[in-house]
C-alpha cells in the first residue's frame, strides 16, 4: 500500500474487560497490519492484564479475546513489548502470559517511543 | 502542518471533544491542514444529530457539523465502534435492519483503515482522550 512505511506504536495501558478500549485497541492493530507498517505493540500499566493466560470471562459474561493476541504473529505483527515495573508490579511474570514478549524497563520503552512516527495510545 | 485527529471520549462526559475541537480550530486558523478527524471509542456518539443539550450550553455535536461545513473537513466515524454504540447513517441503518438512522451533518461512517491511513498520510496524529 504505497511506498510510505511509518513506524507505528499501540500502547495498551488498560484491562482488558472493564473498559472496551483493550478490545478496541486490537481491532485497530488487526486492521492496522494490512498497511504494512513498521509495527510494534506495547503493553503497560493494566495493559498487561490483557495479555495474561488462562483469562476466563463466561461469568462475567464478556468476550474472552485474550486468544486473539495469539494471532498477531501471523499478521506480522511480531514486536511485542512489555513493561518489566507493570508486570513485577502486579505480581506477574512473562511465563504467565499468552504471547511471546520482550520484557523492557521504562528507560528501554521511552527509547522506543522515541523512534516511533505515530502512537497510538488505548 | 498536517494532522489527523483522533477523538476517543464520547461528548459532555469528557473534553476530549471539546479540546479536540478547538485544537482544530486553532490550528485551521494558522494555517494548518486537518487530514482527517477519526471519531472512535465512544467518540463516535459526538456524531449523532440527536444530541440535545441545554440551550445554555454548547452543542458538541452541531459544532463539529459547521467546522466540517466551513473548511470541508473529513469526519469520520469508526464503523465497528458506531454499530456497538447505535450510530448509523442511511446505509448502515438498512443494512443492520434498523428503523432509524441518527448521524449528524459532516459525519460519515467508515473503516478503522481511515484512521490508519491518516496516520500515514498526516505529519502529526494527536490523539485526544485519556
Amino acid at each position: 500500500m504505497g511506498g510510505d512505511v511509518k513506524k507505528f506504536m499501540y500502547v495498551n495501558r488498560k484491562a482488558p474487560h472493564g473498559t472496551v478500549y483493550a478490545l478496541e485497541s486490537l481491532e485497530v492493530v488487526l486492521i492496522g497490519a494490512a498497511f504494512e507498517q513498521d509495527v510494534s505493540v506495547v503493553f503497560i500499566d493494566d495493559g498487561v492484564f490483557e495479555i495474561v493466560k488462562g483469562q476466563v470471562t463466561t461469568e462475567v459474561e464478556m468476550k474472552n479475546f485474550s486468544n486473539t493476541y495469539k494471532a498477531l504473529e501471523m499478521y506480522d505483527v511480531e514486536k511485542l513489548y512489555v513493561s518489566k515495573d507493570s508486570l513485577e508490579e502486579r505480581g506477574l511474570s512473562e511465563d504467565d502470559l499468552i504471547v511471546d514478549v520482550e520484557v523492557k524497563t521504562a528507560a528501554e520503552i521511552a527509547a522506543l517511543m522515541e523512534e516511533q512516527d505515530v502512537i497510538l495510545s488505548f | 502542518m498536517k494532522f489527523t485527529i483522533q477523538v476517543s471520549e464520547g461528548p459532555y462526559n469528557h473534553q476530549a471533544s471539546d479540546t479536540a475541537y478547538q485544537f482544530a480550530k486553532a490550528a485551521l486558523a494558522k494555517g494548518h491542514e486537518i487530514y482527517r478527524v477519526f471519531f472512535y471509542h465512544d467518540g463516535v456518539n459526538n456524531a449523532t444529530r440527536l444530541t440535545t443539550p441545554p440551550q445554555d450550553d454548547r452543542n458538541v455535536v452541531n459544532r463539529w457539523s459547521a467546522l466540517a461545513a466551513e473548511h470541508n473537513l473529513d469526519l469520520v466515524v469508526c464503523v465497528a465502534a458506531a454499530q456497538r454504540r447505535g450510530i448509523a447513517d442511511a446505509d448502515e441503518a438498512k443494512r443492520n435492519g434498523k428503523d432509524a438512522d441518527n448521524i449528524a451533518p459532516g459525519f460519515r461512517i467508515s473503516g478503522l483503515g481511515q484512521l490508519i491511513e491518516g496516520g500515514i498520510q498526516s505529519d502529526r496524529l494527536v490523539v485526544f482522550g485519556d
